[in-house]
């Protein structure tokens, strides 16, 4: 067990070493994500003002659509410089590669997300301080199941040559249920009367969803990945 | 197996060509009136979308880690099928809500997962058709996930409000209801298998044609 992690943490220190040295990844979901928010402000605010219980679904929306683009990104670089079968090759588990993927990409999300959540929270005047605890599990939770299964379509995709426009349309059908999740969720903590037991019962149903994908990702990364 | 497809496929076009009669025979329902009647091919058609989502999800399985390379042809063969029974689904589903809530559409916890495994059906299919090589066992791995799904609706409509009458409305109907719609899902389920059989050969045929040709040009 500890070489599994040693594995999954080298993986992701090299992939963070090469992020910090470009910033590219960063620094173009970042402002993906941004854009994303502004373009939906411009579809729904009226009159100088958004509607009520917007925020929690254009928060996703922006999470889902730059984290595809960070998945995409991280193995695209993989693939250039012709790296992926070097790290296939290396005499380790192949789920201790994924899981250090998955870290990695779990990482870069964070950082996208903290710079979104207060933008969200500042545009569309949501609570985001009124339960920080709970809103960082919804967050922490939907951002893995969302990665857990972005890391290994992208992976599988890798080799195939429309992946950029197959990665999309493989993933939002599955990860639809963390979607809802995510957004039910975090609609119940945002409205004017926040309601807790629902919040609880949606980041439950994520850990559930968290737990599947993670354990299925793991047992199917081995076979699909072997040439 | 396939001695038996022909007859299969005779019978189940017979008893779809009786079928109108059979469902012309049953009684209206007091509120739904005549729409009520797409019941009888809304029902088994939605339940063999599920039904085929499970076989790709189970043969996706058994190609990946029991690495039966048959397998491949029987998950193909199912997801087109589901492709086709979740067309039907999707199209009789609207035609009854209409009558019986208004719209044409809710974004109902159940029809919106129903979408959904259309959709995940699709995806594969597309995978597989611009995919390349190796598209299949890629293919295979995204099928076991959306297999996932399946539980995840059926589970919706008991667990969530939900405007879909709900699972147990089927062994409560009358008798005379009961027949044509059992009579109907007999018809769909065979249909199903002898198209499921054969385009399952179908596709083992052409991957040992591809087999053979791959031999001559090596030979």
């Amino acid at each position: 067990m500890g070489a599994f992690f040693r594995v999954a943490w080298h993986v992701m220190r090299k992939d963070m070493t090469v992020e910090i040295r470009s910033r590219e990844i960063l620094f173009t979901t970042v402002l993906f994500a941004v854009s994303v928010v502004l373009i939906f402000s411009f579809a729904i605010v009226r009159e100088g003002r958004a509607p009520d219980d917007v925020a929690a679904g254009i928060l996703w929306v922006a999470i889902s659509f730059a984290g595809t683009l960070a998945m995409g990104r991280t193995f695209e670089r993989e693939r250039y410089n012709d790296t992926l079968r070097a790290l296939i090759l290396a005499p380790a588990d192949r789920p201790a590669i994924y899981m250090g993927k998955l870290l990695g990409l779990l990482l870069l999300m964070a950082l996208v997300e903290i710079i979104l959540l207060p933008l969200v929270g500042l545009l569309f005047s949501a609570p985001i301080f009124a339960y920080p605890i709970m809103l960082s599990m919804l967050l922490a939770a939907g951002t893995l199941g969302f990665a857990a299964v972005g890391t290994l379509f992208a992976a599988m995709l890798v080799r195939v040559r429309s992946r950029d426009t197959l990665l999309p349309v493989l993933l939002y059908p599955i990860t639809i249920p963390v979607m809802i999740a995510g957004v039910r969720g975090t609609a119940a903590l945002f409205q004017a009367a926040p309601d807790e037991p629902m919040a609880r019962f949606w980041i439950g149903l994520l850990v559930f969803w968290d737990a599947i994908f993670v354990t299925l990702a793991l047992w199917t990364f081995e076979p699909v990945m072997t040439e | 197996m396939r001695k038996l497809t022909t007859p299969f496929i005779a019978l189940s076009a017979a008893m779809l060509l009786a079928a109108p009669w059979i469902i012309n025979a049953a009684p209206y329902e007091s509120t739904m009136g005549l729409v009520q009647k797409v019941f009888y091919f809304h029902f088994p058609s939605a339940i063999l979308f599920l039904v085929s989502s499970v076989i790709c999800g189970i043969h996706s399985f058994r190609f990946l880690f029991l690495k039966r390379q048959s397998a491949d042809a029987w998950a193909l063969s199912a997801a087109e099928l589901g492709l086709l029974f979740g067309a039907l689904t999707l199209v009789t589903g609207p035609l009854w809500a209409r009558k019986a809530w208004g719209v044409w559409w809710v974004w109902d916890p159940r029809l919106t997962s129903s979408l959904l495994l259309f959709l995940i059906f699709a995806a594969y299919l597309m995978l597989r058709q611009y995919g390349g090589p190796g598209s299949d066992r890629l293919a295979a791995g995204m099928a076991l996930f959306g297999m996932l799904n399946v539980p995840f609706i059926y589970v919706s409509v008991n667990v969530w409000r939900t405007l879909h009458p709900m699972t147990s409305v089927v062994p409560t109907l009358p008798t005379d209801m009961g027949i044509p719609l059992w009579f109907c899902f007999t018809a769909f389920t065979m249909l199903f298998i002898a198209l499921l059989t054969l385009r399952a050969t179908l596709e083992h045929q052409r991957a040992r044609v591809e087999a053979l040709y791959l031999a001559e040009d090596e030979g």
